[in-house]
């Protein structure tokens, strides 16, 4: 078993870059308090809403599809859940939540499968589209959120030492793995984005499961929004701009294949924790915002180059 | 068994695709415990009776009833509820999925907790291999099996569906001699079980091995319904031509006039295959690689084409050593490879005819980075009259061509480059006999016209008519070179060809399974 591991090492590189990189931050930023639990439990707060999303995208590739309307999903999402909640109590801002991922999911996926249109269009312009709305309805202002249950649930709460957020991470991930390796519907993903046309002979309804895989997309997309919203106890359309990139290196840096057929959740979850850890690393060495740009982008593009297969 | 009810009827079906008549009320019917061989050129309607069958494809017109019953939707669910299982040429396996993943592609095996159970589907993998009698490792990935286990695991994913029909497209085509044998075995079992097989192949031996009655079709149309005792080789390859023919054993081969040297190969070996082949290759020579699959034919075209790497050895082309490193510099060399994958390899099938053709010589045909059109078009236009290429028009997409059209597409393709050395790989798979012996004399012609050609085939009637000599190829070495006359049988009458064809291809096949023996005895 440890030989096929290291056998199979570019396949694990993220593993293994993930302790490699946790133990050089730990030598040489001890006295900065790299190690301290409380900065630990942060890195998993600051990356728990990449990682749902980038559960959900892990799917999403595995299919042969992309879904690039994440990250403005997410921050529409934290405005419809705030005004939900302004409008009547929490039950309403998760059900205005909810709505708002199924909405987008359904209509990027009807675009995708029964228009016909690349996902990779749809998602494009839907990001364009959910940002527009968000700030429209918001009027581009904050809107607050003043129901202390919904922030301790979605995002700000501890449970006993445990963040919130580590939970929600945790669960969603134990499920996408399971769902992924283990049942039917994973199966068909992974068939439908390895070989299209097989997997049609043999049966599968691969539109269906393109539009279930961005259904879902969006729904993790809404999550994450609510769990932002939580978290910072307001809706605001700048939250989660941008996210989508990182939400799509975290599946690639987890091994998942931008071109379909291969993915694995646990991985893209190693991936989006890697990425918050060097963001808190580089943050810790008191790297400017620009050098930070610089040095992520180098450690992702030598961790994603080191996993490649070599013809 | 219930011997009066059909397993499959097929009656009056009709479709068209796009203005083309694909089937014109064909009726079809294969009764249980038999098996049915469907037989018919390239776009006779083979493939599309066989998707229509399966639910692939909606009929425009006609009923299908399995077992007496009606088919009342068609999808490839719907088929597959009605017992009809099917293996496709090389479409229906996952590469990222393993073999036993892909047997059990929406059958999975479920643990207690409703969860997918990918040992228990690996156990039964293995278990449908054995009664195979072939190997195959389960839990291997597709994508990284060769031809023969990728056939071999559409096979077991066919049969695993313990289906009452079972249709067998070309299952043939990749395998050894020995597995055709060991499938024949199995499908005789099935047969006495009562199981209704449908065997399509382009290989009349198999087809007079293995059959009860044939359905040959023609141009989308039902020729005839026989038993094979009523229809000898020579009577089906006349009714799937359409005309008389000998086959191949027509076609005229000449004497060669050998030329200067063109290639020479010394102890070329690759990183895997090929091992130590040395060769030499004249001007108006064909040199024909034969063996088995994994002989390590297609690995010495690879290497002289520049896919693969030369580990070792020295190539010279008219005398110079050269290196080649690149498809690209095969090229400048003067090597031209048509390659075995045609759908992959040779052709982009949604682009037009024309842009296929010039995709090799763009640089050749551009000014100042844009490519003059006209001089692309002339030089289509010329290839499709030289290579007698059947398409309406230089615009179709070259997806709309019958196989040995879309062939001739591939070789017009190099020709266009103007090389001295064009190799083939399997220049015939999946072509009909008609285009075959037209693609052999083609080959001949090239030879004639001062070209020098080296071609691959595992059907080796068609080597003994295109070749001069023959190199008998096993575990990546050379084995024997033959030449041509040596195959010839002096006891067979010489104005009789179609028997001293036969008895060449008998030769051939002893000397090819003599170089098997060598092998291992050597590894031992």
């Amino acid at each position: 078993m440890a030989n096929a591991f290291f056998a199979n090492w570019r396949q694990n590189i993220i593993y293994i870059g993930f302790v490699v990189i946790f133990l050089v931050f730990a030598v040489t930023l001890a006295d900065k308090g790299f190690l301290n639990p409380n900065n630990l439990l942060n890195i998993v707060r600051q990356t728990a809403m990449i990682a749902v999303m980038a559960i959900a995208m892990t799917f999403v590739l595995s299919a042969g599809e992309i879904d690039l309307s994440v990250g403005a999903v997410a921050g529409l999402a934290t405005v419809t859940v705030a005004m939900g909640i302004a409008a009547g109590g929490p039950i309403v801002g998760v059900g205005a939540g909810i709505a708002t991922g199924l909405a987008v999911g359904m209509f990027n996926g009807w675009l995708t499968t029964r228009i016909g249109i690349p996902s990779f269009l749809t998602t494009l312009a839907m990001m364009g589209i959910a940002k527009g709305v968000a700030m429209w309805i918001s009027a581009t202002a904050a809107v607050p959120i003043l129901s202390p249950g919904y922030s301790w649930l979605f995002g700000g709460g501890n449970l006993g030492p445990l963040p919130v957020l580590l939970l929600w991470m945790a669960v969603l991930g134990g499920i996408g793995h399971i769902v992924l390796r283990r049942s039917g519907f994973g199966r068909r993903v992974l068939a439908t984005g390895g070989g299209e046309t097989a997997a049609r002979y043999s049966g599968i309804d691969t539109k269906a499961i393109k539009f279930k895989v961005l259904v879902i997309s969006s729904l993790a997309a809404a999550l994450a929004g609510m769990l932002y919203a939580g978290r910072l106890q307001s809706g605001r359309f700048q939250l989660g701009e941008g996210d989508e990139l990182s939400v799509i290196a975290a599946a690639v840096l987890g091994g998942t294949s931008l071109f379909g057929g291969k993915g694995t959740v646990i991985g893209t979850i190693v991936g989006a924790l890697m990425i918050g850890l060097i963001n808190n690393g580089l943050i810790l060495m008191g790297l400017e915002f620009s050098q930070q740009l610089i040095a992520r982008g180098g450690i992702i593009i030598l961790a994603v180059a080191l996993s490649q297969k070599r013809s | 068994m219930t011997a009066n009810v059909a397993a499959v009827r097929m009656t009056g079906i009709s479709k068209t695709f796009g203005g083309v008549r694909a089937l014109d009320d064909v009726s079809f019917e294969v009764m249980p415990g038999e098996v049915h061989a469907l037989l018919g050129g390239n776009g006779a309607g083979k493939s599309t009776i066989l998707k229509v069958l399966n639910g692939v494809h909606r009929p425009d017109k006609g009923t299908i009833e399995v077992g007496g019953v009606a088919l009342s939707s068609h999808s490839p669910e719907a088929s597959r509820a009605a017992g009809i299982a099917m293996n496709y040429q090389e479409m229906s396996l996952v590469p990222t999925l393993t073999v036993a993943q892909n047997i059990f592609l929406t059958r999975e095996y479920r643990a207690g907790t409703g969860l997918i159970d990918d040992h228990e589907a690996e156990k039964h993998a293995a278990g449908i291999f054995a009664m195979l009698d072939v190997f195959v490792d389960p839990k291997a990935l597709v994508g990284d099996l060769g031809a023969g286990q990728k056939q071999l695991t559409e096979i077991a994913k066919a049969i695993s569906q313990d289906a009452t029909v079972l249709v067998l497209d070309e299952p043939s085509t990749a395998l050894a001699v020995s597995d055709v044998e060991r499938l024949f075995v199995f499908l005789r079992k099935l047969k006495a079980k009562g199981v209704a097989i449908i065997y399509v192949s382009h290989r009349m031996d198999e087809i007079a091995r293995i059959a009860d009655r044939a359905t040959i079709l023609r141009d989308g149309r039902h020729v005839i319904t026989a038993p094979l005792s009523e229809l000898p080789i020579d009577t089906m390859i006349e009714h799937i031509v359409g005309r008389r023919s000998k086959g191949l054993s027509d076609v005229e081969r000449g004497l060669a006039v050998k030329g200067d040297v063109l290639l020479e190969l010394d102890n070329v070996s690759g990183r895997h295959k090929p091992e130590n082949v040395s060769l030499t290759l004249h001007r108006g020579e064909v040199l024909g690689l034969a063996g088995l699959l994994g002989s390590g034919r297609s690995s010495l075209a690879r290497v002289m084409a520049g896919i693969d790497p030369v580990a070792r050895g020295e190539i010279r082309i008219q005398g110079r050593a050269v290196t080649i490193r690149k498809p690209g510099d095969a090229i400048a060399a003067g090597v031209a490879l048509v390659p075995e994958a045609r759908a992959t390899q040779g052709i982009i099938p949604d682009h037009s005819v024309a842009s296929n053709m010039i995709l090799a010589v763009i640089d050749r045909l551009s000014k100042g980075g844009l490519v003059d059109t006209k001089v692309g078009n002339d030089l289509t236009d010329a290839q499709i009259e030289r290579l007698r290429v059947k398409t309406t028009s230089r615009d179709h997409a070259v997806s709309t061509l019958s196989g040995g059209n879309q062939q001739k597409v591939v070789i017009g393709k190099w020709l266009a480059t103007d090389p001295d050395i064009l190799i083939l790989d399997e220049p015939t798979a999946g072509i009909d006999i008609g285009s075959k012996s037209e693609i052999i004399r083609l080959v001949r012609e090239l030879a004639a016209a001062g070209k020098g050609i080296i071609m691959i085939s595992s059907e080796l009637s068609e080597l003994l008519t295109a070749c001069d000599r023959i190199l008998v190829m096993a575990d990546g070495r050379v084995h024997q070179d033959l030449p041509r006359d040596a195959l010839e049988d002096p006891s067979v009458p010489a104005d009789d060809l179609a028997h001293r064809l036969q008895a060449a291809e008998q030769r051939l096949q002893i000397e090819i399974q003599k170089a098997l023996a060598v092998q291992e005895v050597s590894h031992g």
